[in-house]
């Protein structure tokens, strides 16, 4: 499982609290990767698609970020596999609201 | 005892103010989808405890609600809002090709006659509908794709589509408004439109007469006589007795015709109310002295309402969807101001009372008339 923090906004629209944990595809490689992250979130809480990314393009929306064990993987590409720390569950990856406006 | 039910919409929130025919106290709730911007919210006049809202941020996008009882609680329906086949370009501010792309919904117009039927108007200027209480959002291409839209500019909030009327008497008759392509008219329930801008006059744009390009800011009906419409353009007030086939200024004494918000008493077809600003470049009631304008005469005699309305360094907007008329037998007239301001009058009016202070910025005001 795959534990997942929301920014405060989502987890309004989610109706959970705190963090929520998911079941994730892996790469071949056994592998958890951002893309499968945001896919297993999405099935999850339907009403968080287009939240985050694009319906169509599936890019990330601007001012979402993604952080995961004190490293920014925002402009990562999607398939990169998460740390090793994520994918066992001892951290967990982070979907931020971007420091924005007021 | 009859009442009415307001409908709020704010840069933080959304708010349901509710009161009985005398409109003296009233309940607040609120604010709905605290944090978001809620450009608008209407109600079905099929169904008065149906209502649409449209939340939004930069952060995460267009959300939709529907609640089916009134707005005591609210679900999120559809927010998916994808352009027919390849979207193409638009002008951009410098005069370049621009991509279409969608950013969020400005108005929602519930169907006269069916409550899970309503319209969505967007940024990218479009016009969505669902015909399933807002689980699906599908286009209709005939207005984006009319040949002049590659020449639509954005105003300066952007290229929204914010007017939606409906007109009661041919149920396939549509009238939309876009900062700043102008107002199109579709008679055959959205499929193909036709531009209705002969008459209106933009100085700031290439040709002042031009068929398409002007920031039309708001457009009003009554609707015992849909084909009478009135306009408040980015700058002059305009009618046309025609459904739009040609417009006439009705600016006449006013202080200043530039202004967003204009809007029709509900028993009396020729009275009709706009807020006057000072200019395009400073949206602000002239000299600080918020005044509503109201003419009995269906446009050029005007008369300030001004009392219960600051008369001193008032420096608020009242934005385009931001007043609403009810339809009680002494007619109520409401608006929102930037400043978070609701004003309220029961008589027509003739006299104002704040109903709330200091909420967000309002973005959009609607009322319903409830039995």
């Amino acid at each position: 499982m795959i534990r997942v923090l929301l920014p405060a906004h989502l987890k309004t629209l989610a109706r959970v609290s705190g963090e929520v944990q998911v079941e994730v595809k892996v790469n071949d490689a056994g592998q958890p990767t951002i893309i499968s992250v945001l896919d297993a979130i999405e099935a999850r809480y339907p009403v968080l698609q287009g939240t985050i990314r694009d319906h169509v393009t599936q890019e990330r929306r601007p001012f979402v970020r993604f952080f995961a064990c004190e490293e920014d993987y925002s402009l990562e590409p999607p398939d990169t596999p998460l740390p090793t720390a994520v994918a066992r569950g001892t951290e967990p990856f982070l979907i931020v609201g971007a420091m924005a406006g007021g | 005892m009859s009442g009415v039910r307001l409908l709020v919409g704010t840069r933080k929130g959304a708010f349901v103010l509710t009161s009985d025919g005398k409109r003296e106290r009233w309940d607040i709730s609120g604010p709905h989808f605290a944090g978001w911007e809620v450009y608008h919210v209407k109600g079905s006049p099929a169904d008065l405890n149906r209502l649409y809202a449209s939340q939004s941020t930069g952060w995460f996008g267009q959300l939709i609600q529907r609640s089916n009882d009134g707005g005591k609680t609210w679900d999120p329906v559809g927010n998916k809002f994808v352009y027919d086949g390849v979207p193409g370009t638009h002008m951009w501010y410098d005069g370049t090709p621009h991509p279409w792309k969608f950013a969020r919904v400005w108005h929602l117009e519930p169907s006269l006659t069916d409550p899970d039927m309503a319209y969505a108007g967007v940024e990218d200027a479009a016009l969505f509908r669902t015909t399933d209480g807002g689980q699906n959002w599908e286009e209709l291409p005939g207005l984006r794709t009319h040949g002049s839209g590659p020449s639509w500019h954005p105003g300066g909030g952007g290229m929204c589509l914010h007017t939606i009327i409906l007109d009661p008497k041919r149920p396939n008759r549509i009238f939309i408004a876009i900062s700043a392509a102008g107002a199109f008219r579709s008679d055959d329930a959205g499929i193909t439109w036709t531009p209705i801008n002969h008459g209106l006059k933009s100085e700031g744009i290439p040709n002042p007469t031009a068929e398409v390009g002007h920031c039309v800011h708001r457009i009003a009906m009554h609707k015992s006589r849909p084909d009478i419409l009135f306009m408040q353009k980015h700058w002059d007030v305009m009618r046309s007795d025609n459904a739009g086939d040609c417009w006439q200024e009705v600016s006449g004494n006013l202080p200043t015709d530039f202004g967003f918000p204009i809007d029709v008493h509900a028993h009396e077809p020729e009275t009709i109310y706009v807020v006057p600003i000072k200019s395009d470049s400073e949206h602000f009631p002239l000299d600080g002295k918020l005044r509503v304008y109201r003419s009995k005469s269906g446009g050029n005699e005007w008369e300030p309402l001004t009392k219960g309305l600051p008369q001193r360094d008032c420096y608020v907007n009242v934005l385009r969807d931001a007043m609403a008329v009810d339809s009680l037998d002494s007619c109520g007239v409401y608006f929102g101001t930037t400043g978070g301001q609701v004003y309220g009058s029961s008589d027509g009016g003739d006299t104002w009372t704040p109903i709330v202070q200091n909420f967000p910025a309002v973005l959009s005001v609607e009322v319903q008339t409830l039995p």
